[in-house]
């Protein structure tokens, strides 16, 4: 038995891994991750303990032996073949499969312009380190791109007494990803904090001195991160011939359009109901996707249907959203202890939640919050926007209803 | 064994919990939706996250980070990426009063 081969060992390869065993599979299991360590989490990244960068494993080896898994570190996958059912590996091997995953995950966009090189990426155990390691209180950093994980680096970086600038060609910062509301205040306390932002500004070269503005101006830094978002690993699947957009297109449970294949977590664009492809970055969609797409190899025909949840943490604030909020959502907002929550409806019904507060106070109300968006309710907006009124008894009457 | 008082039932909204510092430890104390009470090790044994601002529901406690969930009667971790189970502590009600037996 040829058995499945999963390509990318991150926080979806990985999770795959061992989903197919919970889910009874008992064919053989390989595990490919081009990094040389064993699977890794990458959201402990950005937050080194006393200067030293955490390397949280997903699983320690014994846990793949036992589940049976093969793991091949530090190695790549060079050529997929369809129809052959096989995929070539950098070290020359080539592995056949019954069933694939594509669990390739995503790399840092780079900057086109002179010196970008010299702007360090973020995204690996590898990167992480070498980013901290060259750094000192007292020291200059240039962030380019404030997106989350340009701003939860500046916010881990003003507490090691660093002096950060934050270069955005937008004219906020967190447009993309955030509420706008939420989006504000946490500009807001960056800006508390003595991070200092140059908006609306494109990035026209960088030296050993800094970061030259579209506009003429400079920000010097002593050390320049780019944080400019991620473009999903599609080139192999391209180059097999399998159809890709931003990310590797699949239906809605997960398969590509070569028969066998499947893909899931950063590198995936699925199928949505009302059609389209959205293509999620987030730990927990990482893992959802593997369980999904790993019980479908086994045999299962589930459409993945989970609600898109992510959380930033950004000095002692924690923010969390489920669902995808839009522009043209009906906004009920409710205030909290150290903080706020804010409800998105559409038509009457609610589609998504956010929250900003101390530590993980929202917590609790979001993950009421996606129950209620999950069970389809349509809720009064007085009731939410109330703090007395506790969600779970919303809940509780939505579910006897 | 020691006994200490850990809060006012009063404290715990029914269905909930409240975290619980001590000697140098955190906990949880559990209040459960019959009103009986437990106590379990503060923090998620996946990652160190207080356990008391995660969603009780019944008898189930949910990381607010990663969604691990535990049983508070028993500790155990019944959804990953929980997969240790927690430390469990007798508790009991007097008098309205909540104590939890450490050490």
């Amino acid at each position: 038995m040829d058995g499945i081969v999963i390509i990318g060992a991150g926080e979806c390869g990985t999770r795959a891994a061992f989903a197919l065993r919970e889910a009874g599979y008992s064919g053989s299991v390989t595990l490919v991750g081009a990094e040389p360590h064993l699977p890794y989490e990458r959201p402990p990244l950005s937050k080194p303990m006393n200067g030293a960068v955490e390397m949280k494993v997903i699983c320690a080896r014994d846990a793949l032996e036992t589940a049976g898994i093969d793991y091949l570190h530090g190695l790549s996958a060079s050529k997929l073949d369809a129809d052959a059912g096989t995929v070539s590996l950098s070290d020359g091997r080539l592995l056949r499969y019954e069933k694939l995953l594509l669990a390739t995950g995503a790399r840092p966009r780079r900057l086109t312009c002179p010196g970008a090189e010299l702007a360090l990426d973020f995204r690996t155990h590898a990167d992480a380190e070498a980013v901290f390691s060259r750094i000192d209180a007292g020291q200059r950093v240039a962030i380019i791109g404030g997106g989350l994980i340009g701003m939860e680096l500046a916010s881990v970086l003003r507490g090691k007494d660093v002096s950060v600038s934050v270069i955005e060609a937008a004219p906020k910062p967190l447009g993309r990803a955030v509420p706008q509301r939420f989006a504000e205040q946490l500009h807001a306390r960056h800006a508390e904090e003595g991070v200092r932002f140059h908006l609306g500004r494109g990035v026209a070269a960088i030296s050993d001195d800094g970061v030259a503005l579209s506009d003429g101006s400079m920000v010097p830094a002593d050390l320049v991160v780019s944080a400019i978002g991620v473009l999903p690993e599609t080139a192999l699947a391209e180059a097999a011939g399998l159809a890709a957009g931003n990310g590797i297109l699949t239906d809605a449970c997960l398969r590509t359009s070569a028969p066998n294949v499947f893909a899931a977590g950063d590198c995936a664009a699925v199928a949505q109901p009302r059609g389209g492809h959205i293509r999620y970055e987030s730990w927990r969609n990482a893992r959802a996707q593997a369980e999904t797409a790993a019980r479908n190899m086994a045999g299962a025909a589930e459409t993945f249907t989970a609600i898109p949840w992510f959380w930033s943490d950004q000095y002692d604030l924690g923010l969390q959203v489920a669902g995808l909020p839009q522009p043209t959502h009906q906004s009920v907002v409710r205030p909290i202890a150290g903080g706020e929550l804010e409800f998105y409806l559409d038509g009457g019904r609610l589609a998504a939640a956010a929250g900003l507060g101390i530590g993980n106070g929202v917590a609790k109300d979001i993950k009421l919050a996606e129950m209620l968006i999950a069970a389809g309710t349509n809720a009064d907006p007085a009731a939410l926007a109330d703090p007395g009124l506790n969600l779970k008894t919303l809940l509780k009457s939505a579910r006897a209803a | 064994m020691t006994w200490v008082s850990a809060c006012k039932l009063e404290d715990i909204e029914q269905e909930g919990a409240i975290r619980f510092d001590h000697g140098g430890r955190t906990y949880a104390v559990y209040r459960g939706p019959d009103d009986s009470v437990y106590c379990t090790a503060g923090l998620c044994t996946h990652e160190a996250v207080h356990l008391a601002d995660g969603l009780v529901m019944d008898f189930e406690v949910e990381c607010p980070k990663h969604s691990g969930v535990f049983d508070y009667r028993t500790g155990e971790a019944i959804r990953l990426p929980a997969c240790e189970n927690l430390k469990t502590y007798p508790a009991e009600v007097i008098d309205g009063e909540v104590r939890v037996a450490l050490g």
